[in-house]
């Protein structure tokens, strides 16, 4: 129970929340609601995963991946922005379609290796006590990758011209659409930069983070966690950031309190039966129920965060908003 | 003289139109998965003809079909009552679980003497499930009408935690022997099958149909009866066609989203429940092939339609017995996945129509 340590983990397994949820901030922002991150993540893990296995780079790994992911999310446009199709039941279609592609696709990766995303120390920074050990030394190239993009999204979302075209669309699309901002086609840029970071959010599983293809429960939830912490940020990158490292950190925690006999000076009940951690297991899926309650509460306050058009479909010269 | 598609908005939609658009969904659906499946390097006609053979082979398929379509119905049913109100209860998967936890509760603990009458075991059964999966229901739908939390994620969620729970209790406290399952139940708490009159009726031998099936088509007649003949059912659809509308007409919308979410997860509890009494007869690991979130596609493909959600089980029933024999194990939820993409862009043709018309014409 070394908090080292604990950070250390909960900085690599929060790398994958990090990025799937802020790929669906992007999309949500621009009023597409994409519920297919689950399957997105399995297939990008999986494609990942095949990938690195018969090419040896675990870099055309992770680009197939993110190609693979956000072609699937196109379906989903494709599907709300042109047909005007429920965003809801299309995003679970999603997750059924690419659930279901990824364990067709997968089936006989149960078991192999192969060549990973590599790993290293940052010189310097890595000698910072306590932060260094935690945060600078031994992580894969795509946990670094993740301390820069949280923050360049937030930038990008709240200072740049496209970042806001992007809440436009999502606040007042009909408003957008009158200065001339293409509503179809930046959505679709959006959804597809959305399903692409599912699938490198599924890739850090496969090639980094708990490397390996186990079927189903390669992403076991994480892709539903992950929309759930959208809303908890309240569609802020760096807040999405925080909660994904604060959720992986937790979940190290979970793990280490099966070892020790005694625990604060008590005896723990899970070295005398280890069936009670059953219980435990449940902890990531209840603090997720928890940690929406206080985001939609404090979402409801506000009445902030939430994009105005998010769900609903835009239709050209029909109806303003 | 050039052709020219010209997309209209329709005015009135032809009563045969969504019929034909969800057999036409699942047709392309099956030819697109064909397609899949022959491309990874199986072989799509052998498992069509599999397909039929285990929907219409012979009595004893067919009843396997209909003992795996009874918890689609019943569960389907669960789902499209929630869906009318557009609650997305996403987790019949995990409120099944809770029935079947409920029901186990009754044989195990046990709740009721097990030399009980027949009647009174099964009756306590049917009622637990219930119970267990309207909380299920209910911690969701309370979150839903109390906080506005996202009722899908919590759905989702709990389906983790029932699983979790009911692998504790089969790990642990019920388990046979150190075996990963609960001991067999009593006689007394299995549902009455065909097959325990063969002695009496020749042609019921081996025919594993079980009175779970008579729970289902009781569900859908009690479900359409709310829907369309009761004033709950009606504020339920006003509440999803137009919330705004519900709440000026003085509508609770906020208690009826706890209700309805009860009532949904107490049907699915009640699948639950069918299933370990009729076919499993005890409490073990995946007791559910998905059951939970084919009911999902089922509901939707029946377009809310109780009675539909019989005949769409019955094939999804097939689907998953031909399923358990095609390899790679995938393939069902990918055939789910697609069937359920075609249906929602189908329903774009509801909403619009196609024309062919001459360019001059256009002009003109």
């Amino acid at each position: 129970m070394n908090p080292v340590i604990i950070l250390h983990a909960g900085l690599a397994t929060g790398t994958v929340l990090l990025f799937a949820a802020i790929g669906e901030i992007f999309a949500e922002r621009s009023g597409i609601l994409n519920l297919g991150i689950e399957g997105m993540m399995l297939f990008g893990a999986m494609a990942a995963f095949s990938t690195s296995f018969s090419t040896g780079s675990p870099w055309t790994g992770v680009l197939v991946a993110m190609l693979a992911a956000g072609f699937l999310s196109i379906l989903h446009g494709l599907v709300t922005i042109h047909f005007q199709a429920d965003q809801v039941v299309s995003g679970l279609s999603l997750t059924f379609l690419g659930t279901g592609l990824a364990l067709v696709l997968g089936e006989g990766l149960t078991g192999q290796t192969v060549a990973l995303i590599p790993s290293f120390d940052i010189p310097l920074l890595s000698a910072i006590p306590f932060i260094g050990p935690a945060f600078f030394e031994d992580h894969s190239i795509l946990v670094y990758a993740g301390y820069v993009f949280a923050p360049l999204s937030w930038y990008y979302i709240h200072k740049t011209r496209p970042g806001m075209h992007l809440r436009a669309i999502g606040e007042k699309p009909a408003a957008a659409d009158t200065l001339g901002i293409d509503v179809y086609g930046t959505r679709y840029f959006y959804v597809f930069v959305g399903g692409a970071l599912a699938g490198l959010a599924g890739a850090t599983i496969s090639l980094s983070v708990s490397p390996g293809w186990y079927s189903a429960q390669t992403t076991s939830g994480q892709g539903w966690i992950a929309v759930a912490l959208v809303i908890f940020a309240q569609w802020n990158p760096l807040r999405a950031a925080l909660g994904g490292y604060l959720f992986g950190a937790l979940r190290r925690l979970i793990l280490d309190l099966q070892g020790p006999k005694l625990l604060l000076g008590f005896v723990n009940p899970l070295y005398i039966n280890s069936n009670y951690s059953f219980f435990l297991k449940m902890t990531p899926f209840i603090l997720t129920i928890v940690a929406l309650i206080f985001g939609s509460r404090a979402v409801a306050k506000k009445r902030a965060g939430s994009p105005s058009a998010l769900g609903l479909p835009f239709i050209r010269g029909e109806r303003g908003m | 003289m050039a052709l020219q598609l010209k997309v209209e908005k329709r005015v009135d939609v032809p009563k045969w139109l969504p019929l034909a658009t969800s057999i036409g969904s699942v047709i392309l659906a099956f030819i697109i998965g064909g397609v899949i499946l022959k491309f990874i390097g199986g072989q799509p006609l052998v498992a069509m003809k599999f397909f039929f053979q285990a929907v219409f082979g012979s009595w004893a398929v067919f009843s396997d079909t209909m003992v795996k379509a009874t918890p689609l119905i019943i569960v389907g049913l669960a789902c499209a009552v929630a869906f009318k109100m557009r609650l997305w209860n996403i987790g019949a998967e995990g409120q099944f679980y809770a029935g079947a936890f409920g029901a186990s509760m009754v044989v195990l603990v046990p709740l009721v003497p097990m030399d009980s009458p027949k009647v009174i075991v099964i009756g306590a059964m049917m009622v637990m499930g219930m119970l267990f999966g309207a909380l299920w229901g209910f911690f969701p739908g309370y979150l839903k009408a109390k906080f506005h939390v996202n009722e899908i994620i919590t759905t989702l969620m709990l389906n983790y935690i029932a699983i979790l729970w009911n692998n504790f209790w089969i790990f642990d406290k019920w388990s046979d022997g150190g075996f990963q399952m609960s001991p067999t139940f009593d006689r007394v708490a299995w549902l009455p099958r065909l097959a325990d009159y063969a002695r009496e009726y020749k042609i019921f031998s081996g025919v594993t149909l079980h009175l779970g099936v008579l729970f289902g088509i009781a569900a859908a007649v009690l479900v359409w009866w709310i829907l369309q003949k009761s004033r709950w059912g009606y504020e339920i659809k006003l509440i999803g066609d137009n919330p705004k509308a519900a709440r000026y007409a003085g509508i609770n919308i906020a208690r009826n989203i706890t209700l309805v979410m009860m009532f949904s997860g107490a049907l699915a509890g009640l699948a639950g429940m069918s299933e370990i009494s009729g076919v499993v007869h005890r409490l073990q690991e995946s007791i559910s092939p998905g059951y939970g979130f084919t009911g999902i596609i089922v509901a939707w493909l029946a377009k809310l339609n109780p009675f539909a959600i019989i005949i769409v089980s019955i094939l999804f029933g097939g689907l998953i017995v031909a399923g358990r024999e095609i390899q790679p194990a995938g393939l069902s939820f990918l055939l789910q996945g697609i069937i359920l993409f075609m249906l929602i862009s189908s329903d774009v043709l509801l909403r619009y129509r196609i024309r062919i018309v001459r360019a001059q014409e256009e002009a003109a």
